[in-house]
């Protein structure tokens, strides 16, 4: 038995929830699908992101006002997390993939840890005047403390794919991953783009977790259950496709509400890991785009 | 290679004689309660190291692994009344089938993707037990231990003879893989996998075997720890730091041989143990966070890798 009523909103909040997940997915993105490091953190720092959102909204700052003065703390971060990275590896030249896992991995447990130090392990909310309403569209129901954050997405991915795709500072990022020598012998510093391109996956991070935070409360470990969503976003939208993401990031977003209201909502985290399974088994090049 | 391994079976006697004897001389159980976790990882960590360090394919779910040991002994021996041997070998089974599963979907493409995968792979696990009422859902489920047998005096102390006994087995296992065919095909794979597969090393069915073997040995890590906690709940049995000291214990030890994942494990346990003694369990894994990175940047072939390399300069 299935009522219509049920399936369209479980659908449009799929979409909505996709949404955010893209953003969640747009650091890694970068740091994965174009730079190739598979920064495991980045679902952490999202929530370190939600974090900063909530003390400075504890000032009475919007969210997203908060957000957007976090972009340039975080973008230092990354150029600071992306010095550290590649100091370590670069005197033993080149990393190996396993060794820089397990370097985010370790990095990722030390910042949860400082994050529950530092704010406990409860969960934390932002409240603001227009998050406890909903839009009401003949059968729909839409929250705005969903709607927003996922408006925010689209707008965020948007800036950043133009930015990748039409600047020339953009191109250079795309370009490093393919021919880092082919860069330099154009006059190009590879190492200070690369920088560039973790601070500003970094950036999103905080974003990000402005979206998070709105949609419903975080705790320290909240980024555990992001991971397997994330790497599904990145991976099966074939490595570094931007637009394939947001795509991709809905296909999720649409499955797990449906999950949620057909069989029960406590099945939704293991909807994406599935999924990611699924592509690998039987698609490893991605939905989107060629694989490298 | 015959000396080494006699001497290899002489310490393997020595340690299970103490092991069944310890408990009779030594009169605090607390000891054995607090030995109890150190051979658990030592288990744990030995076992990572057979997929981790021979062939160098991270596995991040290793509670993944350890917590499905868990709950398969817990639900068989509540439900069927199975003897605790048949328990741990039947985890043991679940863990090959597991780990064989995850390396069938995710092996034939690149090591990124598995490791990925196994960090999904804990919470999936967690998610389906939450949701399974046989196995107590989020609110666990208590396990009353078989009655020591009359060789040992008292249930912490058998359940530290049975993990010694199960330790001794993983790193036999351990070396074993390490000195055989296995061991060496392992090894081209982590050197190059694709020159390995040039000169006819079978190294899809090498991975898949590496990937069964450590499954088993962390499943069994599991299966005695609901006997040793009367009570098992998903937060536990699929635990952070379990995965984390899968991870760090070997790279801290040294992944190259057995003994350095036992040296890592024997080191960073006992650290841990007289540590949350002490200090909350935060800083425990923040510790053990702090001390991963240092040794991934600083060190990155572990503790016996530093002592060999100080002691080949001091003969040189």
């Amino acid at each position: 038995m299935i009522s219509i009523d049920i399936l369209l909103n479980a659908v449009v909040t799929g979409i909505l929830l996709g949404s955010v997940y893209a953003s969640l997915a747009l650091g890694l993105a970068i740091t994965f699908g174009i730079l190739h490091i598979p920064n495991i953190a980045h679902p952490t720092l999202v929530v370190a992101g939600a974090f900063f959102v909530y003390t400075l909204s504890q000032w009475g700052l919007d969210p997203i006002v908060a957000a957007l003065i976090g972009l340039v703390p975080f973008y230092i971060l990354g150029v600071a997390l992306y010095i550290f990275y590649s100091r370590v590896f670069e005197r033993r030249g080149g990393a190996n993939v396993l060794q820089s896992l397990t370097l985010f991995f370790g990095l990722s447990l030390v910042i949860e840890i400082l994050l529950a130090l530092g704010f406990g392990s409860e969960l934390k909310s932002v409240s603001v005047s227009y998050i406890g309403s909903s839009l009401k569209l003949g059968l729909l129901t839409i929250p705005y403390r969903l709607l927003i954050p996922a408006l925010l997405g689209p707008v965020m991915i948007g800036a950043v794919w133009l930015y990748l795709s039409r600047t020339n500072s953009g191109t250079a990022i795309r370009a490093v991953a393919h021919e880092e020598r082919a860069l330099s012998i154009a006059g190009l510093n590879p190492a200070s783009v690369k920088r560039h391109a973790f601070g500003i996956a970094t950036a999103t991070a905080v974003v990000a977790g402005a979206a998070l935070i709105m949609v419903g409360p975080v705790e320290p470990f909240a980024g555990r259950f992001q991971i397997g969503r994330v790497f599904a976003i990145v991976v099966l939208a074939g490595m570094g496709s931007i637009p394939g993401s947001l795509a991709i990031a809905v296909i999720i977003g649409i499955a797990e509400a449906l999950v949620s209201s057909y069989l029960n909502p406590s099945w939704s985290p293991g909807v994406a890991f599935a999924i990611l399974l699924l592509g690998l088994a039987l698609r490893p090049q991605g939905l989107f785009g060629a694989a490298r | 290679m015959r000396k080494t391994s006699i001497l290899f079976i002489a310490g393997i006697v020595i340690v299970l004689a103490l092991g069944f004897l310890l408990p009779w001389t030594v009169r605090n159980p607390f000891y054995f309660f607090v030995g109890y976790v150190v051979l658990q990882y030592v288990t744990i960590a030995t076992g990572w190291n057979i997929l981790g360090g021979y062939a160098g394919y991270i596995n991040f779910g290793a509670a993944g692994f350890f917590g499905a040991g868990v709950y398969l002994s817990a639900f068989l021996f509540t439900t069927f009344g199975l003897p605790l041997p048949l328990c741990i070998l039947a985890a043991a089974v679940f863990g090959a089938v597991l780990g064989l599963l995850m390396g069938y979907l995710t092996l034939r493409i690149q090591g990124v993707y598995f490791a990925i995968a196994t960090l999904g792979l804990v919470v999936v696990l967690e998610t389906i037990v939450h949701n399974i009422s046989a196995l107590g859902g989020a609110s666990g489920m208590a396990v009353y231990g078989p009655r020591p047998p009359a060789w040992s005096p008292g249930p912490s102390q058998y359940n530290f003879t049975i993990m010694l006994v199960i330790a001794v087995a993983a790193v036999s296992l351990a070396r074993f893989v390490e000195i055989s065919w296995i061991g060496r095909g392992l090894r081209a794979v982590r050197a190059s996998e694709d020159a390995a597969e040039c000169s006819g090393v079978p190294t899809l069915r090498l991975k898949l075997l590496a990937c069964a073997l450590s499954g088993a040995v962390l499943a069994m890590a599991g299966a005695p720890y609901p006997f040793y906690t009367s009570f098992v709940e998903p937060v536990t049995a699929f635990s952070l730091i379990i995965g984390l000291n899968a991870i760090a214990m070997p790279l801290i030890g040294g992944t190259k041989s057995w003994a350095g994942p036992v040296l890592g494990a024997l080191l960073l346990a006992s650290v841990q143990q007289i540590a949350t003694v002490t200090i909350s369990s935060e800083l425990n894994i923040l510790f053990v966070g702090l001390v991963l990175i240092a040794f991934v940047a600083f060190a990155p072939g572990g503790l016996s890798d530093l002592f060999g390399r100080r002691q080949g300069r001091a003969k040189s």
